[in-house]
């Protein structure tokens, strides 16, 4: 049912001088649902939002409102309203000011504007506030008059724009409870922007997962920590442990080293995938029988509920296991993972794949750099070539000046015996690596590509 | 006493000598005859005599009709300077404070001699242009660095709960510039009341304000008179100074 969508949102991209910080998004939001943008910062969540209240205009698509474009629409003629992440209130106004602001520009008669800001105030839990200067309020207490600001107006969606991003840990997880009671009240329909991923997971309907400007998973809380579709909402949701596996057959897939029966279907056979392991659902026991394979505890934290394991397993891999009961350091231990425990996704490459131009018979222009290859047969300098390059061959350097190439180090995740990192080379490629050695996100790498780790072929125009 | 806080004896010698003593001395010098003998002719002498009291009330309006102009001129020119859309430069800031460089005295005179050459006949339109010329930097950069450092979301905030961009400037904007404009008027108030140059070079001296009978009076050497008049001008600065700055105490003060 196309009418039952409140907010449509179809093909929308934005640049911000030349980067792109969306990306064809499209989604939709039903009435009445909390959808929360999730994302690491930078992923273009608060862009989106701001185009959703239009305070800044898309440069490609569109966005309905019950059907309707309200693309050309100023802000003000919206009838939506935002609560702000450093909240916004207006200093020289008194909590009950602020929270009729809206009402007043209405021109909504003063006895009706009374009634409405002291149901919120109670909404709120904050009666008896309303002569109160803003700045007065504890930071918790501002959040509550934002939102009441905001809901006042009754607004056909609420837009909350990290709100709860200021307050500490405590206070964040009361508040989130309210908001929620909030939404169930007042049966309005809420877009929440964020980065954490508890909190999404608490508070949403439905989930839109964001990286790098565009959507990389929509579904409710569950499916997403249970299914995620890629690595990156794997490593980004909840702890996990991502390997490298290689599907048998259907139900059947290989990983660290070790047959496992799953429940995945469909992906054909011998086809190499990620698989993701939830540290809380692998199996720990002091016997081995009964166990799929065996390990050696590394270390053991205690995290208030259960106990936090690093687990070496007999084929070299390192595991998290999350259980109730604390096994010693340095005991041996038999470890299980039931089938529906296991989530397999397809691999997004399983190698690099750069386009070049040769240079001359031993070298090849890609990457904005010349590579050294190895003498190439049939290939003549001018000659567009596709070059493919496994991620274990890319090697990175401490120092920026020492590689072929300069790059940054994006995105990293640990595959149990080794890292699979993305390196942004200054050009804005993407490579992608292998490598045991450690390093952190944002580190400036230098990088080369030893010459027999190249493989070129003739690609045709 | 402490290594540090002797660094601030020559501050407080020069405080002293050239604060202190000099307020002390026009006190003295405003309740004596020209004898040394004490009386309150100097102050009763302002009250009764009326073209003291008229030139009094000429400054005030004068320097109301200053502040007045130099708001209604300078506050759109801060709006414009503050706003990243129509201003992107630090460069236009500069050309708008620049004229403070130049020495208030010189820019006055060369102002008459324009108007000489123009043929603009002296008075009190040729006054209010010279005060409005000199005072108006002081005016635009308070409130230029309030409506700078102003959080662009309550602008945002105001638009989402319905705020047409007028709306928004009237009840948002110009409220929350309220220090920057208090900073402003003090700035360019005060100074107002007792300058005597722009209206000697601007009207001729054909009007004339109460820092210019301060001055005539101490030039013709009626130190007494001119001491007392000094004193009641120093009150009334005070005195609006003092409620202007109490209105600032609320809110973080504009300027700088």
């Amino acid at each position: 049912m196309k009418q039952d969508y409140i907010i449509d949102i179809q093909h929308l991209s934005k640049s911000f001088g030349g980067v792109k910080v969306l990306d064809d998004v499209s989604f939709y939001v039903r009435r009445g649902e909390f959808v929360t943008l999730l994302g690491p910062s930078g992923c273009g969540k608060t862009t989106l939002l701001r185009q959703i209240a239009g305070f800044i205009a898309p440069d490609e698509g569109q966005i309905l409102l019950e059907g309707r474009d309200i693309s050309g629409i100023p802000p003000y003629q919206r009838p939506l309203n935002t609560v702000f992440q450093r909240y916004a209130l207006f200093p020289h106004l008194d909590v009950y000011d602020n929270i009729a602001f809206g009402l007043k520009l209405q021109k909504v008669p003063e006895k009706e504007i009374e009634k409405r800001v002291k149901k919120m105030l109670k909404l709120v839990s904050m009666t008896d506030y309303e002569d109160r200067s803003v700045e007065s309020l504890s930071g918790g207490q501002q959040q509550r008059v934002a939102i009441a600001r905001a809901l006042v107006n009754y607004p056909k969606v609420l837009l909350l724009d990290e709100p709860l991003a200021a307050l500490d840990l405590k206070m964040r997880k009361d508040m989130q409870l309210e908001i929620k009671e909030i939404h169930r009240e007042m049966g309005i329909t809420f877009i929440y922007v964020t980065h954490d991923q508890e909190e999404a997971l608490t508070l949403s309907d439905t989930i839109v997962v964001l990286n790098e400007g565009r959507i990389q998973q929509i579904g409710t809380p569950t499916d997403i920590y249970n299914e995620p579709c890629n690595s990156f909402v794997a490593d980004f949701i909840g702890e996990s442990t991502i390997l490298n596996g290689t599907m048998i057959r259907d139900r059947r897939v290989e990983f660290m080293g070790h047959g496992f029966d799953c429940v995945d279907e469909g992906f054909g056979e011998n086809v190499p995938v990620d698989v993701v392991v939830r540290p809380e659902d692998v199996y720990i026991m002091n016997r081995l029988e009964g166990a799929q394979f065996s390990g050696t505890v590394k270390s053991c934290i205690f995290k208030g509920v259960h106990y936090e394991m690093f687990v070496e397993t007999d084929t070299g891999y390192e595991l998290m296991v999350q259980d109730y009961n604390a096994f010693e350091p340095g005991s041996q231990v038999g470890l299980l993972i039931r089938p529906d425990d296991i989530q397999v996704m397809r691999k997004e490459r399983t190698c690099n794949t750069i386009e070049g131009i040769m240079a001359d018979e031993t070298h090849v222009e890609m990457l904005g750099a010349t590579f050294e290859c190895l003498p190439q047969e049939g290939l003549a300098a001018g000659d567009k070539v596709r070059a493919t390059v496994n991620f274990k061959d890319v090697e990175l350097l401490d120092h920026q000046e020492d590689g072929t190439l300069a790059g940054e180090v994006h995105f990293l995740i640990y595959k149990g015996n080794h890292y699979h990192l993305t390196v942004l080379t200054d050009d804005g490629d993407r490579l992608w690596v292998d490598t045991n050695d450690i390093w952190d996100k944002g580190d400036l790498v230098g990088i080369n590509i030893a010459p027999a780790g190249i493989k070129l072929e003739k690609c045709d125009e | 006493m402490s290594k540090r806080s002797s660094w601030s004896i020559p501050y407080f010698i020069f405080m002293v000598v050239f604060v202190v003593l000099p307020l002390i001395l026009i006190v003295m010098y405003a309740f004596q005859d020209g004898s040394g003998h004490f009386t309150l002719a100097n102050v009763t002498r302002f009250f009764s005599d009326k073209d003291s009291l008229s030139t009094f009330a000429l400054s005030i309006e004068v320097a109301l009709e200053n502040t007045l102009l130099c708001i209604l001129l300078g506050y759109p020119a801060a709006w414009i300077l503050a706003n990243k859309d129509l201003n992107r430069s630090a460069v236009t800031v500069m050309l708008f404070i620049m004229p403070m460089w130049i020495n208030a005295l010189m820019r006055t005179l060369a102002t008459a001699e324009l108007f000489n050459v123009m043929g603009f006949t002296l008075g009190k339109g040729t006054l209010l242009f010279g005060m409005v010329y000199d005072y108006i930097p002081f005016m635009i950069y308070p409130i230029y660095n309030t409506l700078q450092k102003m959080d662009a979301s309550y602008a945002e905030a105001a638009q989402d709960l319905g705020a047409t961009p007028w709306q928004v400037f009237w009840k948002v904007t110009v409220p929350l510039s309220k220090p920057g404009i208090m900073s402003g008027v003090l700035m360019v108030f005060m100074p107002t009341v007792s300058t005597f140059a722009i209206s000697e070079f601007l009207t001729n001296n054909k009007i004339k304000l109460f820092g210019t009978i301060i001055q005539e009076n101490i030039n013709s050497s009626m130190w007494n008179y001119g001491a007392a008049l000094a004193l009641i001008m120093l009150i009334i600065i005070g005195l609006s100074s003092f409620l202007g700055g109490n209105e600032q105490a609320e809110a973080e003060g504009g300027l700088i």
